[in-house]
């Protein structure tokens, strides 16, 4: 059960911009992300979001700005201003990467039980037993056969790919995952499955997402509130359902006029 | 506190910039208040802003003009001025909303899709699955149904998967847009037993209803909508 009302934000972009040379990737974003809470990012193609969530997740650093995040003793951190090794420490247990790419998120020489595994053992686990039977146990929850556990990736459909890289990132029990586009590039069945496996892992484990579509039903489907992007710019943000039914913005009018029904 | 409910001075326009910026007025100086206890139902043709007001109070549409003050519990929120998350809390505790139609959510069982928001408010995952059998059960829908999606299921069958759904939870306040649009009679009775259930728990409730025979029976009072139009004022 989410608690929207928690007193403190889990993470604080405060005027985040990025530049690359002089071309802008996203200029002057700020918001709040609450614990629980499902933020998308959405917008079309060239208009940053990308960049916004490399920011975000440090694995690019802003031209200006900053990014705050909420550490499990309860403290406020500048996320650049952290040692290399707290920031490692971060990303392998409290935050997972989701990848649109299934490849850049996996390792794909290894087997599927090892991706699963070597996040765990990261994490300072050492037995072999738990740590075989934790991947099992996660693999069965993403929907991939446990018979398929010493498979390498590359034999797996590009589906189980994108539920493997799910399981590699949720198996340490992160607090905030980061999304890039994960459906985009599935077909449409394939699209489907992955969505409800996602919408049905998120509420239950109770995880602050932050997710990049252009697909404004997968916004619908997974979201409770949305960042509408144009130009590296924030154009709209809100509600997802009120963004979606009633845009405020010409440019979010068009965005949602463009589609059929969300 | 008797009142849940009190719009003050509530007014909507559309701006449609895709049409070079058409503005659509469609209510303006909305005023009324809805107590515990009581079902209201919103009157006026069509057209005339009754969905509208409904959207504007679950804020799934933006109130530009004027305050939607809901109580919940001993606090008064305004709407017009809350934060998202403040309504979304308010969605999980405060405000339920029964639509006209089922928003479908892939792969999801009807009896799942209709113990959700019971979960949400903190019931443990069986006994919500069995008020949720019992109240599909009472709602007339097939036994063999509730372990399926219902995305293949009839608009009738939908429509009442969607009122289990809508009654399930206790929302202080609850909006229904049309439930008994598309039933039969055996069914819109169960609703009519359900509203006073409802009533009888001390939830106030706000409705649009065209079917002039469960109007009759559950309406306590109607606001006349044709009465706070923009093109008028
Ligand atoms: N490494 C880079 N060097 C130079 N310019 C870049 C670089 N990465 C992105 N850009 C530019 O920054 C802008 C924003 O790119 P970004 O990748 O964030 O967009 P996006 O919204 O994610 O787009 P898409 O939906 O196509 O993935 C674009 O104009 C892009 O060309
Ligand atoms: N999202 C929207 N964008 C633009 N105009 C809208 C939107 N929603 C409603 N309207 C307009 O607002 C007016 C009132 O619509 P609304 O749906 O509230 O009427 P209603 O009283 O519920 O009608 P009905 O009895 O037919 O359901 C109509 O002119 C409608 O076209
Ligand atoms: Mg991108
Ligand atoms: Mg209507």
């Amino acid at each position: 059960m989410t608690d929207f009302l928690s007193e403190e934000p889990l993470l604080r972009a405060s005027g985040v911009t990025r530049f690359y040379g002089d071309r802008i990737g996203c200029r002057d974003v700020s918001f709040e992300l609450w614990p629980g809470e499902v933020l998308a990012i959405v917008g079309e193609s060239g208009s940053g979001k990308t960049t916004l969530l490399n920011c975000l997740a440090t694995r690019l650093a802003p031209t200006a700005g900053a990014i705050e995040y909420r550490m499990r003793d309860g403290a406020m951190r500048d996320l650049f201003q952290l040692t290399e090794a707290e920031r490692r420490f971060l990303m392998r247990t409290d935050w997972g990467f989701v990848h649109q790419n299934a490849a850049d998120g996996l390792r794909m020489t290894v087997s599927a039980g090892a991706n699963v595994g070597e996040r765990l053992m990261a994490v300072g686990n050492r037995h072999y037993g738990n740590i075989r039977g934790t991947a099992l146990d996660w693999l069965e929850r993403v929907e991939i056969d446990g018979t398929r556990i010493d498979d390498d990736p590359r034999a797996f459909s590009g589906g189980m790919r994108q539920r493997l890289q799910i399981a590699r990132n949720l198996v340490t029990g992160p607090r905030l995952v980061f999304m890039d586009e994960p459906t985009g590039g599935l077909d449409v069945s394939v699209q489907a499955r992955l969505l409800d496996l996602l919408r049905g892992l998120v509420a239950d484990l109770g995880l602050s997402v932050v997710i990049v579509t252009h697909d404004l039903a997968v916004a619908r489907l997974l979201s409770h509130r949305m960042i509408v992007m144009r130009n590296g710019e924030v154009i709209e943000t809100g509600l997802t359902d009120q963004v979606l039914d009633d845009p405020q913005a010409p440019y979010t009018q068009l965005l949602v006029s463009s589609i059929l029904q969300v | 506190m008797r009142t849940r409910l009190c719009l003050n001075d509530v007014g909507k326009t559309f701006t449609m910039h895709l049409q070079g910026g058409l503005a659509i007025p469609v209510v303006a100086g909305v005023s009324f208040a809805v107590d515990a206890g009581e079902c209201v139902v919103l009157g006026g043709p069509s057209g005339a802003g009754k969905s509208s007001i409904l959207k504007m109070i679950y804020g799934n549409y933006r109130c530009e003009r004027g305050q939607i003050l809901v109580t919940e519990n001993e606090k008064i929120v305004n709407i017009a001025s809350a934060a998202p998350r403040q309504v979304l809390a308010l969605r999980q505790k405060t405000i339920g909303y029964v639509s006209q139609f089922l928003r479908v959510i892939p792969r999801v069982s009807a009896e799942n899709v209709v113990a959700e928001p019971l979960i949400a408010q903190g019931t443990g995952e069986a006994a919500a699955r069995k008020v949720a059998r019992d109240l599909l059960a009472r709602l007339n829908v097939p036994e063999a149904l509730w372990g399926l999606p219902p995305a293949t299921f009839s608009g009738g069958e939908q429509q009442r998967v969607n009122i289990a759904r809508g009654f399930i939870a206790h929302y202080p306040l609850l909006l229904l847009d049309e439930p008994t649009a598309s039933l039969d009679a055996a069914n819109r009775a169960v609703v009519i037993d359900l509203v006073n259930e409802k009533k009888q728990q001390g939830v106030a409730m706000l409705g649009i209803l065209h079917d002039l025979d469960v109007r009759e029976v559950i309406a306590d009072r109607v606001v006349d909508v044709s009465g706070f139009s923009a093109r008028a004022a």
